[in-house]
C-alpha cells in the first residue's frame, strides 16, 4: 500500500471507480425513477433532468396505485409489514435453534453428527422449485399452506443452514479450554454456553443473523407458492405492479426504494459487527 | 503418604471406540499424597495431557476410576469437582482484563470484595504481574498470559491444582524465579498440584514425585532423586538426565572372582566379582544381553582405563561435555573443570562399578544399580 507508484494510485483509482460506477449505478438510477412519473421515465432518450414527484410513494403508502384505466388497490405496505415479520420471526426462530445446534456441532462430536450437519447444509444446495411442488401438496394437507406458520417453516430452509454453519465455524475458533476453564471455576456447561460462548461468537452470530435475514428477505420463490395475497412479502407483491395497462415503473422503483431500505439499513448498522466478527481471531491471543 | 488426595485406579482412555481406538492412557495407577506436589514428565503424546483431563474432567474416562478426596469422581462435571486448573494455552477470557481474570476465580467462593483485592494483589506479586493487572489478554505477552493463567488457578482454594505447562512461555531467569516461589506458595498452603511437563528440570525443582509417562505407561513414579539414581527401566534412565545416560549393548561373562562386559569392538569391561553382590551377579549372569548404562557425570578418566577416542569437547563455562569415541558408539562424559583435549586425542576411560546401571537386554528392566539389585 505505501509504495505505489503515481501511475499505480491512478490506475487503482480508475479500477475503483469503475467498480463502484458499475455497482451503484442501479441504485441511484432507480432512486431517481422513483421520483418520477412514467412517462419521465420512458422518455427517449433518458435523462436526469425532471421535476421530482413523491406521487409514487403516496401511492404506495395509500394503497391507491392510478393508472390509466383507473384506480386498483395494491396491499404494498401490507406486503412490506409481511417482509418484516415474516424475516425478523423467521431469522429468530433460526438463531434459536440454531444456535444451539451450532454449539453442539462445534464442541461435540457424536455418532452421525457431521451426516446431520451435512444433511442441513445440503438444504441449501436443492433448488427451491424441488422441494416446492411435494411441499403445497404437504402444506395443504396440514393446512398449512397460506399461513404465517406455514411459511415461517419453510423459511427455515434457508435461514437454518446458513446461521448453523456460519455459526459452528465461529463456535470452533473459539478455544475450547477457555469454556473449560470457566466450567472448572464451578459453572455449568449451560452457564458457560451463555457466558462465555454466546458472548465470544457474538459478532458472528450478528453476521450470520444478518445474512439470514437479507437471503428471508430476498425470497420470491416459496412466498410465491406458498402465499396468496395478504401473506405476501414485498418481492412477491410488487407483482402486482406488472398491470392490464402497463407496467408502473415509477412505482415499483419506490416500492424497491422502501423495500431495500430496512436491510440496507441494517448492513450498514451491523457493519462493525461483520469487522469484529473477521477479527475474531484475537481471541486466540 | 497417610493422607491420599487422589488416586487413579487401573485407568484407561481410548479415543474412539474403547479397545478399539487409540490407545492414549493404559492402565494407569497412581496415588498422590495431600499436599503433595507430583509432575507427570515425558514427551509428546505419552499421555500425560490426557491424564490431565480426565482427572479435570474433560475427557471422559474409558475403563477405571478416579477418587478425589474420598469421592469417586470419574463421572462427576468439572464443576462438581473443585479442581483448579492452569491450561497450557492460558485460555484467559478475552473481554476481561488480567485482573478479573484471575478475580474471577473467585466468583463462585463467595468472598468479600476486600478479600479478593488482597488476594489478587498478592498472587500478582508473586508472579510479577503487577503492572498488567489492568491489561486484556490480547494486548499482552505470551509470557504474560501464562502466568495470568497461572494466578488464576493458584489463587483458588481447591482440593487439586491442575497445572499443565505452566511455565513453558517464560523466559529462563524468571522461570528459575518463580519456581521456588510457586513451590513455596504451594506448601505453604498445603495444596495438592499435578504438573505436566517435559522439561525434567521443572519436575526436578518443583515436585516431590514425578511420574514418567511413556506410551500411555506410567514407567516410574517415585522422588526425583530415585528416578536419577535407580531408574526402573531404559527408558527412564535415558529420559530423566542432561546430558542423557549412555547406553552400550553388552554380555555378560562371570568367573569365580571375575565379572566382565563384553562391549562392541571388543571392548571388554573387567571387574572383579567383589564389586558387586552376589545377587547381582547372579541375576547378571542369568542374562545373555545386557544393556549398560552409566551417567555422564559417572564417567572418569583414568590412565589405565579403557581407550576412547575425543570426538567433541566444549566448555560451557561451568562444566566440560566430551563425547569420546568408545565400544562402537559415543560415549558422553562431564566434568567440571576446564579440561582441554584435541580432537582424536586418545583418553582413558574408566566405569566405576558402583556408577553402572544395568538394564534386561530385552525388556529394558532395570537389573541392579551399582552393587545393589534394582
Amino acid at each position: 500500500m505505501e509504495a505505489m507508484s503515481p501511475l499505480e494510485r491512478i490506475l487503482r483509482g480508475i479500477a475503483l471507480t469503475l467498480v463502484v460506477i458499475f455497482f451503484m449505478f442501479p441504485i441511484v438510477w432507480i432512486l431517481l425513477m422513483s421520483f418520477q412519473t412514467n412517462e419521465t421515465i420512458l422518455r427517449i432518450p433518458p435523462s436526469v433532468v425532471f421535476t421530482p414527484t413523491l406521487d409514487n410513494y403516496a401511492a404506495l403508502i395509500t394503497g391507491k396505485l392510478q393508472t390509466a384505466a383507473g384506480t386498483l388497490d395494491i396491499a404494498f405496505m401490507r406486503n412490506l409489514g409481511n417482509s418484516v415479520f415474516l424475516s425478523v420471526v423467521s431469522v429468530a426462530v433460526a438463531l434459536l435453534l440454531g444456535v444451539p445446534a451450532a454449539y453442539a456441532f462445534a464442541r461435540h462430536k457424536f455418532r452421525g453428527s457431521e451426516d446431520i450437519a451435512f444433511t442441513l447444509l445440503s438444504f441449501r444446495f436443492a433448488p427451491p422449485l424441488l422441494v416446492l411442488l411435494p411441499l403445497t401438496q404437504y402444506f395443504q394437507w396440514l393446512g398449512l399452506s397460506n399461513t404465517y406458520f406455514g411459511l415461517i417453516w419453510v423459511y427455515q430452509l434457508i435461514c437454518l443452514p446458513l446461521i448453523l454453519w456460519i455459526v459452528r465455524g465461529y463456535f470452533e475458533d473459539i478455544s475450547a479450554d477457555v469454556e473449560y476453564a470457566y466450567r472448572i471455576a464451578g459453572h455449568s456447561w449451560f452457564a458457560t454456553f451463555r457466558k462465555i460462548a454466546l458472548p465470544l461468537a457474538g459478532p458472528g452470530i450478528a453476521a450470520a443473523g444478518l445474512l439470514a435475514f437479507i437471503f428471508a428477505w430476498n425470497n420470491f420463490v416459496f412466498a410465491l407458492v406458498l402465499a396468496s395475497a395478504d401473506k405476501q412479502p414485498v418481492t412477491v407483491g410488487a407483482l402486482a405492479f406488472v398491470t392490464a395497462s402497463g407496467i408502473q415503473y415509477g412505482q415499483i422503483a419506490a416500492a424497491i426504494v422502501l423495500s431495500i431500505t430496512p436491510t440496507l439499513a441494517l448492513a450498514l448498522y451491523a457493519q462493525r459487527y461483520l469487522v469484529e466478527g473477521l477479527s475474531l481471531g484475537a481471541v486466540k491471543g | 503418604m497417610t493422607d491420599i488426595a487422589l488416586s487413579l485406579r487401573e485407568v484407561d482412555k481410548f479415543y474412539g471406540p474403547i479397545d478399539y481406538g487409540v490407545h492414549a492412557v493404559k492402565k494407569l495407577s497412581m496415588q498422590v499424597g495431600k499436599g503433595e506436589i507430583v509432575a507427570l514428565l515425558g514427551s509428546s503424546g505419552c499421555g500425560k495431557t490426557s491424564t490431565l483431563r480426565m482427572i479435570a474432567g474433560f475427557e471422559a474416562v474409558s475403563r477405571g476410576k478416579i477418587s478425589l478426596g474420598g469421592r469417586e469422581i470419574q463421572t462427576f462435571p468439572p464443576v462438581r469437582r473443585n479442581v483448579a486448573m492452569a491450561f497450557e494455552g492460558y485460555s484467559l477470557y478475552p473481554p476481561l482484563t488480567v485482573r478479573e481474570n484471575i478475580a474471577f476465580a473467585l466468583k463462585a467462593s463467595k468472598l468479600s470484595q476486600g478479600t479478593v483485592d488482597e488476594k489478587v494483589a498478592s498472587i500478582a506479586r508473586l508472579l510479577e504481574i503487577e503492572d498488567i493487572l489492568g491489561r486484556y489478554p490480547s494486548s499482552i505477552s505470551g509470557g504474560q498470559q501464562q502466568r495470568a493463567s497461572l494466578g488464576r488457578a493458584l489463587i483458588r482454594d481447591a482440593s487439586l491444582h491442575l497445572l499443565d505447562e505452566p511455565m513453558g512461555q517464560l523466559e529462563p531467569q524468571l522461570r528459575a524465579v518463580l519456581r521456588g516461589r510457586i513451590k513455596h506458595y504451594i506448601k505453604e498452603r498445603g495444596l495438592t498440584a499435578i504438573l505436566v511437563t517435559h522439561d525434567q528440570t521443572e519436575a526436578n525443582a518443583l515436585a516431590d514425585r514425578i511420574a514418567v509417562m511413556e506410551g500411555g505407561v506410567l514407567q516410574q513414579f517415585d522422588t526425583p532423586q530415585r528416578i536419577k539414581e535407580r531408574p526402573a527401566n531404559l527408558f527412564t534412565g535415558t529420559f530423566v538426565g542432561e546430558p542423557p545416560m549412555n547406553v552400550f549393548e553388552a554380555s555378560v561373562t562371570a568367573s569365580e572372582s571375575r565379572l566382565a562386559f563384553g562391549l562392541k569392538d571388543g571392548v571388554r569391561l573387567e571387574y572383579a566379582a567383589s564389586d558387586f553382590s552376589h545377587a547381582v551377579r547372579d541375576a547378571l549372569t542369568k542374562r545373555q544381553r545386557v544393556a549398560l548404562g552409566v551417567r555422564p557425570y559417572a564417567v572418569k578418566r583414568s590412565a589405565d582405563g579403557v581407550t576412547g577416542r575425543v570426538a567433541v569437547s566444549q566448555w560451557l563455562g561451568d562444566q566440560t561435555h566430551i563425547a569420546a569415541d568408545f565400544a562402537g558408539g559415543t560415549l558422553v562424559l562431564v566434568e567440571h573443570d576446564r579440561t582441554r583435549l584435541e580432537i582424536g586425542q586418545p583418553i582413558g576411560i574408566r566405569l566405576e562399578p558402583a556408577s553402572l546401571h544395568v538394564f534386561d537386554g530385552e525388556t529394558g528392566e532395570a537389573i541392579s544399580h551399582g552393587e545393589e539389585l534394582a
